[in-house]
C-alpha cells in the first residue's frame, strides 16, 4: 500500500519527522517497504521566467533566451517553438540531471552560443507525456522557487506492507490512526479532513436498488447523482492518484480511487444511461458472461454475488466492475454503489475467477461495515464537488453485519502472555487510541473497522505492538538440571550415519527435487502422486525413487566435464500408502582415471554398486551375513546385472546394480551407470539392549585354514556355494571366502571352477590331520549337493 | 711366538680383507677355519704336545683362531652392508609419482545446518519432530487458523495433489503442520523442532519450489513472548557462533499465532556483502509468535491452561547467511563442483563442545 505523506498528514497532526514516521510504521508493524521522493529526482530545476527571446545566429530553430531563475539573466539555447518573452516555465540548472535521459546539464556552446541550462518539457522531467513544447507555468509563479516545491512534488511516497488482518489500513486514514496511537500525532475528525466539500441536499427518491442475495451482499447502499460532467480530475488529485501508482481515468473514477486509497471503501459508479431498470446483488446463473474493466470476458460459474439489472450483469460484486455500464466522457447521469460484500463469497469468488483487484483485497479482508453511509456520502460531495449533478435519497437495501463485538479482557494477559508489563491504564489508553472502548471491568468493545481482533491474544498484540515490542524483555526457558538428554529418533541417528558414511565413502550429497516428470517416474512403477497444479511437466510427479532425480544430476555433471560422478541422497519417496525414507546412489563415469599405475580408466560396475549398498547397510547396523543376494531388481535395472538384498525372503533392504541401458539412454547417460537404492523403511529396528556387549575372550589357538578349487555348473552362484561350505560343519569352520572364480581353458563348458578359502577355528585343542580332513570331506559333501566337484 | 704362526696370521687377514665377496670370504674361512683348515690343523697339533709346549702353544693357536674368525665376522658384515645398499640403490623410485586418491565425498550444508540446528536446539531441550510432506488440507491450513476463503491461503502458493481424495491433499506449505501433529499426539510439555522439505509454487533466484523449513514449538503453562525472544536469541547466537548477534522483532501476523512478530537479524557491510551481526541493517529471517488459542483448541488442549510459541525459518536462507552462497537455485542442482566447495566432510560433526559450525 502507498501513500504520500502529505496526503498522511491530512489525517494526520504531526510534527514528526519523516524518519520518525517510517520508524514509527515498521515498529507497529506496518513494515516499510519503501520510501522515494520525487523530488530527489528534480533537483536542480527552477521555476523561471524567459525575459527575452532572439533568433539564433546559426540555426533557423533554435533561439537564445534570456533566462531569470531568481540569480538574474541567463543565456539559454533553446528548441522549442513556444519558448518567448513572458513565459514562465522550468529551468534546469547546470548540474541538474534530466529524470528522463540521465543526463547532467552543463555549460555548453550549442553552434557556437553559450547555453547556461535548459527549458525542460514535461517528458524531459518524466512529468507526462507531453513534448511539444516546454512546460508553461501560471504568470505568477514565483520565480527563482524551487520547481518541485511549488508543483508540491516534494512529498515522499511510502510504500508499506499491510498483513492481511489489517484492511483498516488499506486506506490512509487507517495508517493515521495507527500512528496517532503509537504516539506520532493526533487523528484529525474525519469533517475536518473532507474541509469545505458541498453538503448534500438530496432532490428526489433514491435509485432503485436490492439485495437478493444478503448472504454474499448483505447490504446495497446507492446515490445518484443527475446532471454531471465527467472529465479529467483536477490536479492535485491526478497528482496523488500518480504519485502512488494509480493512473488517472476521469474525474468520477478517480473520486471511487480517491476514497478507497484514502478511507478503505471500496466503491463503484454505474452510468445510469446504460442500465435498465433496477440494480440487485443476487446469484449469478451459470454461464452468465461479464466484460469487466479489464477488457476480459469472465464466465460465471453460478452462485457468485453479482450486480446486474433487468438486462445483464454489470459488476462482479465486489470485485470488478463490468465494462458496459462504466462511466465515460459524455456520461451525465450516475449511480454511486457503496456495498457490503461477505469477504469469504468475495475470497471463493476470486479465487475461482483467479480475479485480483484493489476492490478484492479491501472486501475479502472485511471493509468497515459501519462506514457504508459515510463512505456514500463522501464520495458523493466528492462528485458534486469535481462534477456537479443533483443528488438523490440514498436507498439502503439490506443491512451490514454491525453487531459490535466484545471481549472480556484481563490486563496481566500483557505481561503473563505477551511477556511485558504493562500499567492497566497505559494498555486502556492504548486501545482507546485504536478505537476501542474500555469499561470498568475490562470489557472491550471492538472498533467496527478491526474485523481482525476477537479475542484476549488480539488486544495483547495491540498493547504490545503499540508499547513497543522491542521493550518486551528475554526470559530464559526454564532448564531442567544437569546435562541436555539425548532427543534424536532411531530414525535421525540412523539417517545422519548413513549420511556421513556416504560422505566418508567419497560419495557427495545432493538434494533434488521431490517432483519430476511423469515419463521419468514411469520406469520406476509410476508415480502415485501427482501434482494438480506443476510449476512444469518436468515437476509434475512425486517422485516413486529417488534415482530419476540423481541420474538428471549425473548427466549435468558429465555435461560440465565430471569424469567420475559419485552422488547420494537421503530422502523420501512417495508412495501410495505412505512417504518412505531411501537412500540412492548413482555411480557414473570413470570408477577410477587412466594412470601410470593401473593404466586404463575403469568404468564403474555392478559390484562398484554392491560395494556401495553392503558397506552403507553395515552403517546402518543391518546383518549384512545374513542377507540374501537375489537375481534382479527391477525395471530400473540390468536384469543380468542387478540384485536385491534381502533379509529373509519378503523383506527387500536394498536393490542394486547396473543401470538399465534404455534408462541410461532416457537420461542421456553413456557409457555404464550403477545405482543403489537402500530402502531404509526396511531396516530392522535396532533393539535397545543397553551398553553392555556380550562377554567375549579371543581363542587362544590360532585359526587355520584350507583351500577347495570347486567345478561347478555355471549355473550355481558363487553365494549358493559358499553358503553350503560355510553349514558343511558349523561348529570348526567360522568363515568361507570365495577368492577365485575361472573359465575357460581346462574348465569344461558350462561349468566354472569356484576357489574357496576355507578357515577353521579350534577350540580347547588344536585339529588333528584326521579332524581337518573330516572337514574337508564333510565340505566336498556339501559341495557335491550342488552338483561341484573337487577339481583335480 | 714362531714366525710360522706370525707368519699364517698375517697370510689369513690379508686374504679375509681381500675377499671381494662372500663366496670368496666363505672360502677363506674354509680354508683357515674349516675340517682341514689350517687353523684347525694347529688346533689338531694341541693334542700331540707336551703339557708344557701345550701351555704356551695353546693360548697363542686360540688366539689365532680368535683374531681370524672375528675377522671374518667384520669382513662379512662389511660385504652384506655394502650388498644391501647396492640393492637399495638400485631399487630406488620417482616419490613423486602421484598416487591414485579417492576424492573425499561431501555432506549437503542443508543437510549440515540441519545437523548443526539439532544439536543446539537439544541443548534447550527441543526433540526433532517429523510429518508427511504430502498433507491433507485441515493439517495444512484449518486447524492453523487459515479457512478456506482465508487470503492467507492466496499468499501461500499452494501445490495441489490431483485426484479425489478424503480431504484436499496439498504438498506442505510450512513445516507448521507438524505443531498439529505433534500436540495432537504428545501431551505438554512440548519442545519440539520439525525440520523439512516445504513447497511453494514459486520460482526465481531466492525462491525455489521446494525448500527447507525448520519450526520450532515449545507449549507448557506460563510460557510468553519474553521466552520466545529468549529462544530465538540464544539460537542464533549459538548458530552464528557471534555475541553481537542483534534481533529486531517486528509486529506481524501470521494466522496461526497470536501475537506474532517478524524477526529481522543485523548485519554489517563487510567487503560488500552482508555479515551477520551488528546493526547497520536488517535482514527477515524468521516469522513467530505466541501460538493462537483456536490452534491449540483445535488440537484439544485448553487453551486457558496451555500456551507457548512457534517460529519458522528457512533452513537453506540460515545456510546462504552463515556459509555465503548467494543463489538458492544451485541448493538442487547436485553440481558437483558447488558440492565439493559448500559441502561438509563426513567428520565436521557438530557438536556443541566442538562448536557447530564447520
Amino acid at each position: 500500500m502507498k501513500f504520500t505523506v502529505s496526503w498522511l498528514r491530512e489525517h494526520l497532526d504531526t510534527d514528526a519527522s519523516l524518519d520518525a514516521i517510517l520508524d514509527g510504521l515498521t515498529r507497529i508493524g506496518l513494515e516499510v517497504e519503501g520510501v522515494e521522493n520525487p523530488a530527489a529526482r528534480l533537483t536542480g530545476f527552477r521555476v523561471a521566467r524567459v525575459l527575452t527571446a532572439e533568433r539564433h545566429p546559426q540555426a533557423d530553430k533554435l533561439q537564445v533566451l534570456s533566462v531569470d531563475a531568481g540569480d538574474g539573466p541567463l543565456q539559454v539555447v533553446c528548441g522549442a517553438p513556444n519558448a518567448r518573452a513572458g513565459l514562465v516555465g522550468v529551468f534546469g540548472m547546470p548540474g541538474a540531471v534530466v529524470p528522463a535521459n540521465g543526463m547532467e546539464l552543463r555549460v555548453a556552446a550549442i553552434r557556437g552560443v553559450e547555453s547556461n541550462g535548459m527549458m525542460c518539457s514535461t517528458r524531459e522531467l518524466e512529468l507526462g507525456e507531453d513534448h511539444d513544447g516546454i512546460i508553461e507555468l501560471p504568470a505568477d509563479a514565483p520565480v527563482g522557487t524551487t520547481f518541485a516545491d511549488y508543483a508540491g512534488l516534494d512529498d515522499p511516497v511510502i510504500d508499506v506492507a499491510i498483513t492481511p488482518n489489517r484492511q483498516d489500513c488499506m486506506g490512509v486514514r487507517g495508517i493515521a490512526r495507527d500512528l496517532a496511537a503509537a504516539g506520532l500525532g493526533t487523528l484529525r475528525p474525519l469533517e475536518a479532513v473532507l474541509g469545505d466539500l458541498p453538503q448534500i441536499t438530496p432532490q428526489g427518491a433514491g435509485p432503485d436498488v436490492a439485495t437478493h442475495d444478503p448472504e454474499g451482499c448483505p447490504a446495497f447502499f446507492a446515490q445518484t447523482v443527475a446532471g454531471v460532467t465527467n472529465g479529467p480530475s483536477p490536479d492535485w488529485l491526478q497528482r496523488r492518484l500518480t504519485a502512488v501508482g494509480q493512473k488517472p481515468i476521469s474525474a468520477l473514477v478517480d473520486i471511487t480511487n480517491y476514497v478507497m486509497l484514502g478511507l478503505g471503501r471500496p466503491l463503484h459508479v454505474y452510468d445510469r444511461a446504460k442500465l435498465q431498470g433496477g440494480l440487485v446483488a443476487r446469484h449469478a446463473t451459470a454461464g452468465e458472461q461479464v466484460l469487466a474493466l479489464n477488457g476480459k470476458t469472465y464466465t460465471l460459474d453460478g452462485g457468485e454475488t453479482v450486480i446486474a439489472d433487468d438486462a445483464a450483469v454489470h459488476d462482479i460484486g465486489g470485485i470488478m466492475g463490468g465494462e458496459h455500464s462504466g462511466v465515460s466522457e459524455t456520461t451525465t447521469d450516475v449511480l454511486i454503489e457503496c456495498a457490503y460484500f461477505t469477504p469469504e463469497t468475495i475470497a471463493r469468488t476470486g479465487q475461482k475467477l483467479a480475479l485480483t483487484s484493489d476492490a478484492r483485497q479491501r472486501f475479502e479482508r472485511g471493509v468497515d461495515p459501519a462506514f457504508l453511509d459515510e463512505g456514500l456520502a463522501i464520495a458523493t460531495r466528492l462528485v458534486l464537488a469535481l462534477c456537479g449533478g443533483t443528488p438523490s435519497e440514498v436507498t439502503r437495501a439490506g443491512e451490514p453485519p454491525a453487531d459490535p463485538r466484545l471481549v472480556a479482557y484481563n490486563p496481566n494477559l500483557s505481561e503473563t502472555l505477551g511477556g511485558l508489563a504493562v500499567a492497566p491504564e497505559r494498555q486502556q489508553e492504548i486501545l482507546e487510541r485504536l478505537g476501542f472502548v474500555v469499561d470498568l471491568e475490562w470489557n472491550v468493545v471492538v472498533p467496527s473497522w478491526r474485523r481482525d481482533v476477537d479475542g484476549p491474544a488480539d488486544l495483547v498484540e495491540e498493547v504490545i505492538r503499540i508499547e513497543g515490542i522491542d521493550k518486551v524483555p528475554s526470559t530464559p526457558l526454564p532448564r531442567p538440571a544437569g546435562v541436555a538428554r539425548p532427543t534424536a529418533t532411531p530414525e535421525q541417528k540412523l539417517e545422519r550415519r548413513l549420511r556421513r558414511s556416504a560422505a566418508a565413502r567419497g560419495l557427495n550429497e545432493a538434494i533434488t527435487w521431490s517432483f519430476i516428470a511423469e515419463d521419468a517416474a514411469a520406469s520406476f512403477g509410476g508415480g502415485a502422486w501427482t501434482l494438480a497444479n506443476p510449476i512444469s511437466e518436468d515437476m509434475k510427479v512425486m517422485r516413486p525413487s529417488l534415482l530419476p532425480g540423481l541420474l538428471s544430476a549425473a548427466n549435468r555433471n558429465l555435461k560440465r566435464g565430471a569424469t567420475g560422478v559419485r552422488l547420494f541422497e537421503i530422502g523420501r519417496r512417495y508412495l501410495a500408502d505412505g512417504e518412505r525414507l531411501t537412500l540412492g546412489v548413482v555411480l557414473a563415469g570413470e570408477q577410477r582415471s587412466r594412470g601410470w599405475q593401473a593404466g586404463k580408466a575403469a568404468p564403474f560396475d555392478a559390484f562398484d554398486a554392491k560395494a556401495e549398498a553392503l558397506a552403507l547397510l553395515e552403517a546402518a547396523g543391518a546383518p549384512v551375513a545374513n542377507l540374501q543376494v537375489m537375481d534382479g531388481a527391477g525395471d530400473a535395472y540390468h536384469p543380468g546385472q542387478s540384485a536385491t538384498l534381502r533379509l529373509g525372503p519378503k523383506t527387500v533392504l536394498a536393490a542394486f546394480g547396473t543401470l538399465h541401458p534404455r534408462l541410461a539412454k532416457a537420461f542421456d547417460l553413456s557409457g555404464s551407470v550403477v545405482a543403489v537404492e537402500l530402502f531404509l523403511d526396511a531396516l530392522p529396528g535396532k533393539r535397545g539392549t543397553g551398553f553392555m556387549r556380550p562377554a567375549y575372550a579371543p581363542p587362544a589357538l590360532q585359526a587355520v585354514t584350507r583351500d577347495f578349487a570347486f567345478l561347478v555348473p555355471a549355473t550355481v552362484s558363487g553365494d549358493a556355494l559358499v553358503r553350503a561350505v560355510r553349514g558343511a560343519d558349523k561348529a570348526a569352520i567360522v568363515d568361507a571366502r570365495l577368492f577365485d572364480v575361472f573359465t575357460g581353458a581346462g574348465v569344461e563348458e558350462g561349468s566354472k571352477s569356484l576357489a574357496v578359502e576355507v578357515t577353521l577355528q579350534p577350540g580347547e585343542k588344536s585339529f588333528t590331520d584326521a579332524e581337518i580332513k573330516g572337514v574337508a570331506d564333510k565340505v566336498v559333501a556339501a559341495a557335491a549337493k550342488l552338483g561341484a566337484s573337487l577339481r583335480g | 711366538m714362531t714366525p710360522d704362526l706370525e707368519q699364517l696370521r698375517a697370510d689369513l687377514l690379508a686374504a679375509i680383507d681381500a675377499a671381494a665377496g662372500l663366496d670368496a670370504l666363505d672360502a677363506v674361512r674354509v680354508h683357515a677355519l674349516g675340517k682341514q683348515g689350517a687353523v684347525t690343523g694347529l688346533l689338531k697339533t694341541l693334542g700331540g704336545m707336551t703339557p708344557e709346549q701345550r701351555q704356551v702353544e695353546g693360548p697363542r693357536i686360540h688366539a689365532l683362531r680368535e683374531s681370524v674368525t672375528e675377522a671374518i665376522a667384520t669382513r662379512k658384515a662389511g660385504l652384506e652392508q655394502a650388498a644391501l645398499d647396492a640393492r637399495l640403490a638400485s631399487e630406488t623410485l620417482d616419490m613423486t609419482l602421484p598416487v591414485d586418491r579417492t576424492a573425499p565425498g561431501s555432506v549437503h550444508p542443508v543437510s549440515q545446518v540441519m545437523d548443526e540446528l539439532a544439536e543446539i536446539f537439544a541443548d534447550l531441550g527441543f526433540a526433532v519432530a517429523t510429518g508427511p510432506e504430502i498433507e491433507d488440507d485441515w493439517h495444512n491450513f484449518t486447524a492453523l487458523n487459515i479457512p478456506e476463503t482465508h487470503p492467507a491461503r492466496a499468499m501461500h502458493d499452494t501445490f495441489y495433489l490431483a485426484g479425489e481424495h478424503e480431504r484436499p491433499m496439498v504438498l506442505r506449505t510450512h513445516t507448521s503442520p507438524v505443531q498439529i501433529r505433534t500436540m495432537l499426539s504428545q501431551k505438554p510439555p512440548i519442545r519440539i523442532i520439525a525440520p523439512g522439505r516445504v513447497y511453494r509454487s514459486d520460482s526465481d533466484a531466492t525462491h525455489t519450489p521446494m525448500f527447507h523449513q525448520i519450526e520450532g514449538l515449545v507449549i507448557d503453562k506460563g510460557i510468553t513472548l519474553a521466552h520466545l525472544k529468549w529462544t530465538l536469541e540464544t539460537f542464533l547466537k549459538a548458530f552464528f557462533e557471534r555475541e553481537d548477534i542483534v534481533l529486531r522483532l517486528r509486529p506481524s501476523y501470521f494466522p496461526f499465532t497470536e501475537p506474532s512478530a517478524e524477526v529481522d537479524i543485523g548485519y554489517t557491510m563487510q567487503k560488500g556483502k552482508r555479515v551477520v551481526g551488528g546493526s547497520e541493517g536488517w535482514m527477515e529471517v524468521l516469522g513467530s509468535g505466541m501460538v493462537h488459542p483456536k490452534v491449540i483448541a483445535a488440537c484439544g488442549l485448553d487453551p486457558d491452561e496451555y500456551q507457548g510459541f512457534a517460529f519458522g525459518t528457512g533452513v537453506d536462507r540460515l545456510a546462504m547467511l552463515k556459509y555465503g552462497m548467494d543463489d538458492l537455485r544451485a541448493f538442487f542442482d547436485g553440481d558437483l563442483r558447488w558440492l565439493k566447495h559448500y559441502g561438509f566432510s563426513a567428520l565436521d560433526v557438530p557438536t556443541l563442545s566442538g562448536g557447530v559450525g564447520a
